[in-house]
């Protein structure tokens, strides 16, 4: 039985159980020896495995032929993965196609909560623009969370700042014990800073946006200086309406007006330079490609060192109301917080009549002829 | 023997990375203390980039003020980029700046950012340390 040892090395050395290609040995070795008898009974067995693992054609040869068989097993194998991953590929389809569904029911659904609010806002009287774009789009086209939120938030703000001034009003025409002005004067001074940290929020959001001031009212605007109220206008906004002051509160009222303008100036004069860079290093001819990345590179470093200008001036801001309430007392600081408060409502109740009007051709206008 | 070469380089590895670990601290403590004796050497000493323009700022507030700074700019020192690290480690994490310029020093101590300067300044306190340091006279 020399040709079975044989057969068996040649297994050994293949490594790897074939079925097939054991056969297509057994095949060999039958060719070879030509005895049919040794080989007949493994043949045998593997007939039905094959039978039971391949659509059969009805043409198919019975014949233990090696080399056909085995050509036909190939591309029966074939055809089976293909199906197989199609199936796979219409089932992953299926799933995505699912998850994209999903995705869109959510979006719909904050969609119609986020017009809702807006119509909440809008019956309060804050300008907001028209209909076209009525959330914040960038100029790319699409919404920036940051400053959506930046704006529900800001609302929000404005409402608890008129309640606020409706009841430092009332504590001080009920003549309010020294602790509950104090608390009351506290209160609203962390409310500016919410505002403040919102501010620093959106900045990181978009720099340019805040600094723009497209989320004031539109007459606040007029007043605009880096992004918010100037520090030296809010002094001669509070400063008229406290009567009584003594000659230490008047001394240090003026210095921190004259110190408040230095410090203006001096952020006035590193902005400019911050324009001025900007426009020489945007490239003039953006066909340039060479240095276009450098450039622009350069572009968006200038917009993150207006963020820090942005943040300054809000740093600023808050230092002078801080000052002022510590050069107060309680009854002034209320006094103070409340005719700030009550500047900015005009304000921004102007604005709701100035955008009422343009929209409204039947509004009144007087004519001082 | 082979044990022993073994442990022998060893040691001179450590030894090697012990010298340059202590070569970079000197280093550091170098600039911090070039930062320092340059700090003193003038009333007021602002420490800024050429191309930033908080840094700016801030020269434009103090010469507003009547105040002749000494301004070392980092991006025309050899060793700026040093010192911006020094600068950058005496800030400490408190600050909320990400750059360490602009810092000045008030009489050879250390005031801070631009932040801290507003700060003292809408407080009343930046005038007296001027005066106490001879930056301003009246």
């Amino acid at each position: 039985m020399n040709s079975s040892s044989t057969q068996l090395v040649l297994v050994k050395r293949m490594g790897i159980y074939d079925p097939f290609h054991q056969v297509n040995m057994w095949g060999d070795s039958f060719k070879i020896d030509g005895s049919l008898n040794s080989i007949a009974s493994p043949m045998l067995m593997m007939k039905p495995s094959m039978q039971n693992r391949t659509d059969c054609t009805p043409n198919e040869s019975r014949e233990p032929s090696g080399d056909d068989q085995e050509s036909n097993d190939k591309a029966d194998r074939k055809a089976q993965r293909r199906l197989a991953q199609n199936r796979e590929a219409a089932r992953k389809c299926r799933l995505r196609k699912k998850a994209y569904v999903q995705q869109l029911e959510t979006s719909r659904v904050k969609l119609m909560q986020l017009e809702l609010e807006i119509e909440k806002a809008r019956k309060q009287g804050l300008y907001i623009r028209s209909a076209v774009d009525v959330s914040y789009m960038g100029s790319s086209g699409t919404i920036n969370p940051g400053i959506t939120l930046f704006e529900l938030e800001y609302g929000h703000w404005i409402e608890e700042q008129d309640r606020r001034n409706e009841e430092l009003r009332n504590a001080l025409q009920t003549h309010a014990s020294e602790m509950q002005l104090h608390l009351l004067v506290a209160s609203c001074l962390s409310h500016y800073s919410n505002l403040f940290r919102m501010k620093a929020d959106a900045a990181k959001a978009d720099v340019f946006y805040l600094i723009s001031g497209a989320w004031k009212a539109s007459v606040e605007r007029l007043f605009l200086w880096i992004g918010g109220s100037r520090p030296s206008q809010l002094l001669n906004i509070i400063v008229p309406q406290l009567e009584p002051l003594t000659d230490q509160q008047i001394v240090s009222i003026n210095n921190l007006r004259l110190s408040s303008q230095q410090a203006e100036d001096a952020l006035s004069l590193g902005l400019d330079k911050l324009q001025q860079s900007l426009v020489f290093n945007i490239p003039s001819d953006p066909l340039v490609v060479g240095h276009y990345g450098f450039e622009m590179a350069a572009a968006m470093d200038k917009g993150e060192a207006l963020e820090g200008f942005v943040n300054q001036a809000d740093h600023l801001r808050q230092q002078t109301l801080l000052h002022m309430s510590r050069i107060l007392t309680n009854g002034q600081a209320a006094q103070g917080l409340l005719a700030m408060g009550e500047y900015f409502h005009r304000l921004r109740t102007l604005s709701s009549l100035w955008s009422a009007r343009s929209c409204d051709p039947s509004f009144p206008i007087h004519h001082s002829n | 023997m082979f044990q022993e070469k073994k442990r022998m380089h060893y040691q001179v590895e450590a030894a090697a990375a012990w010298s340059y670990y202590m070569r970079v601290r000197s280093m550091e403590e170098d600039q911090m203390e070039r930062v320092a004796r340059l700090a003193s050497q003038s009333a007021v000493v602002i420490f800024s980039v050429s191309s930033c323009c908080m840094c700016h700022a801030m020269k434009r507030l103090f010469c507003g003020m009547g105040v002749n700074p000494t301004v070392h700019e980092l991006d025309h020192d050899p060793k700026g980029k040093d010192m911006e690290t020094a600068l950058m480690r005496l800030l400490g994490n408190g600050s909320i700046n990400s750059t360490a310029v602009p810092v000045v020093f008030i009489g050879g101590k250390l005031v801070g950012s631009m932040d801290r300067v507003l700060a003292f300044h809408i407080g009343g306190t930046l005038v007296p340390l001027l005066k106490q340091a001879g930056a301003l006279w009246l």
